[in-house]
């Protein structure tokens, strides 16, 4: 899945690991959703979760947590988290921009979007800034291409975007301390 | 040509909610259906609709549901694909960001029709916020009685569940959904057996696309019959189109299918024309079918006005003619690069690959870096035929149709722009400016299309 950057895949130094006991709650409640002898069905979804309480990334000890709560073997978690791009397996920052990079975005400018973040926050695509606030991303398309140049940021998607939208949306994040997760409502 | 069947209620304020679109004629299709129908009966709807899997591949519908097994006592799921992720296409967010309840009435309807007690819909995760809507809609339903046990009185009983994906293009593959969905990774599985006959959990289950389950509404309400006849031929019933690129106009529109390119393209009733330069070529349904230059988008090799349907933009075969595919329209104006896009289109695919079948894995990497070094000045002239090689090496090659899908932008580019892809080995100076065709767009020497 062309994934560029190295995963964290130790232990050591990496924060432990629990679910909270609502988000406990609702991944039991996915669970409860397959027949019966098919809660694996829930690993994605739960994944997801996991990554929402564990400052955005995936790191073994939040996979093995999943593991655990599922009563699958490690590997199992390990296999799944490293083929979907929405996982991150190493830390990111506090909200991760995803600048759409396919045909249909470049089209319309989603190159030049992309160069003006980088020049913006000082950073090339794949990286964090230092203040650990912004983490850059080239995704492939997000089925936003009448609405192009466009990015997501957790939940969220924004579109139609300019030089000048970009930049404003970097300074009302700043003033965000909420972390922007997909599972947002 | 402007009758809507799926977008009717668009605008509608609150059409999203229950009230507003129950009060809009909303679920008289499951009241008929369960009512008064047999589950053969609406299959048969479905059937004389001539209704075709509005997911890219077009098959028709009614046809796939009659390949449904049917074993005593095993269950059977209805899957609804709502992973979209062919580049061009944003059709389904709308229709379920706008319109959600049309999407469950269409599943319960057609669930009844399959014999589905249990139906999911699979959502690219990037669609998370989508995913609440839907989640919202179906406990308004539950809470209706649309939903859950004994519906309407009738015994008969449906749960739908949304299940989010995690960013892979693949799982909008039946099969890697299907994968997926039992929590696994998108690999998609080799056919037969297909998903008619061993689907999820190894069940029968029929897997169709967000449009296909919501024009069952229509069918249902007005019967297959009313709704064969709009359209031409073998193309019936309404398309949602999602355009983009380099138009004045982009969006999500729906037409009868037969609309004119012409007029589609350039009618303010649609695309509007082109955004103040001139046209150079169109992707007329997603990425994955072939890019053509815009005159033959207009008309076919023999002159022949073209018509938005299956057939007449296939008409030529791949030497002149294109594809429907999913809708996702996208129109090239003259400032921008064919071995840019191709180069784009290939690092695509390349990165979505699941990398099970090697022709598929290794050929779109290689692809990838080939044209790279074109688009940047530091190709060779004998790297247009390595890739022609190349492409021609992964299609039909591989398990499932991503390994065509990467092949034909590349072949499709090379067969009707190959002096664009010369000019990159003659000028390497000049294209080394990402923008090299915005000054000064490059002029083709029209040619009998010949490969």
């Amino acid at each position: 899945m062309g994934a560029t950057l190295k995963a964290v895949t130790t232990t050591e130094g990496v924060a432990p690991f629990a679910f909270s006991e609502a988000a406990l709650a609702e991944c039991r409640a996915i669970m409860a959703r397959y027949p019966e002898g098919r809660t694996k069905s829930a690993l994605i979804p739960i994944l997801h979760i996991a990554q929402a309480g564990n400052d955005g990334w995936l790191s073994v000890p939040a996979m093995d947590a999943v593991a655990a709560l599922m009563g699958i073997r490690p590997i199992e978690v390990y296999e799944v988290a490293s083929f979907y791009s929405m996982f991150n397996l190493r830390p990111v920052g506090r909200h991760v921009l995803e600048i759409c990079r396919t045909t249909p975005c470049m089209l319309r400018g989603g190159d030049a979007l992309i160069a003006h973040a980088e020049k913006r926050l000082g950073i090339h695509v794949g990286e964090t800034t230092k203040d650990g606030l912004f983490t850059l991303k080239a995704v492939e398309c997000l089925g936003s291409c009448g609405t192009a140049p466009m990015l997501q940021c957790g939940a969220k998607y924004h579109e139609d975007l300019t030089p000048e939208a970009f930049d404003g949306l970097i300074e009302q994040l700043r003033s965000t301390a909420l972390r922007s997760n997909y599972t947002d409502r | 040509m402007g009758r809507k069947l799926l977008l009717e209620h668009e605008n509608v304020p609150g059409i999203a909610g229950l009230e507003v679109y129950r009060a809009k004629g909303g679920y008289r299709s499951v009241e008929k259906a369960l009512r008064t129908m047999s589950p053969e009966a609406v299959v048969e709807e479905v059937k004389k609709s001539g209704l075709r899997g509005r997911g890219g591949a077009g098959f028709p519908t009614g046809m796939k549901w009659s390949f449904l097994a049917k074993p005593p006592g095993v269950p059977r799921y209805l899957v609804v694909n709502a992973d979209e992720s062919e580049p061009g296409t944003f059709k389904d967010r709308y229709l379920m960001e706008r319109i959600p309840h049309l999407l469950i009435e269409g599943m319960i309807t057609s669930s009844f029709a399959l014999g589905a007690n249990l139906a999911f819909i699979y959502i690219r995760g990037e669609y998370f916020y989508v995913s609440r809507i839907l989640e919202r809609a179906i406990d308004e339903a539950r809470a209706a009685g649309w939903l859950g046990r004994n519906i309407l009185g009738t015994g008969y009983d449906l749960e739908i569940h949304v299940q989010v994906g995690a960013g892979a293009y693949i799982c909008g593959e039946e099969t890697a959904l299907l994968e997926s969905l039992e929590g696994k990774r998108g690999n998609p599985r080799i056919k037969p057996p297909f998903p008619a006959v061993k689907g999820l959990y190894e069940c029968p289950t029929v897997v169709n696309n967000v449009e296909t389950i919501a024009a069952v509404v229509p069918i249902v309400n007005d019967g297959g019959e009313e709704y064969a006849k709009i359209g031409v031929g073998r193309s019936t019933g309404t398309k949602l189109i999602s355009a983009g690129g380099n138009i004045r106009r982009p969006g999500v529109y729906e037409i009868e299918l037969g609309v004119s390119c012409d007029e589609f393209i350039n009618s303010d009733q649609w695309c509007g024309g082109v955004d103040g330069r001139a046209f150079k070529a169109v992707v007329p349904g997603g990425s994955s079918v072939p890019i053509v230059p815009y005159e033959l988008f207009l008309r076919t090799a023999a002159g022949e006005p073209r018509l938005m349907t299956y057939e007449s933009l296939s008409d030529g075969g791949f030497a002149t003619g294109t594809m429907l595919g999913s809708g996702g329209f996208y129109a090239y104006n003259d400032a921008q690069c064919i071995v840019r896009s191709t180069w784009n289109h290939t690092r695509f695919y390349h990165h979505e690959s699941c990398g099970q079948c090697s022709p598929c894995r290794e050929g779109t990497g290689w692809m990838e870096k080939v044209l790279h070094r074109l688009e940047h000045g530091e190709g060779r002239r004998e790297d247009i035929d390595l890739l022609w090689d190349i492409q021609r090496r992964i299609e039909g090659n591989t398990i499932c149709p991503l390994g065509d899908a990467a092949a034909w932008p590349v072949a499709s580019a090379i067969r009707h722009f190959r002096d664009e892809f010369e000019f990159h080995v003659r000028h390497p100076q000049k294209v080394k400016d990402p923008r090299h065709f915005e000054k000064e767009p490059f002029v083709r020497t029209p040619k009998p299309a010949a490969v």
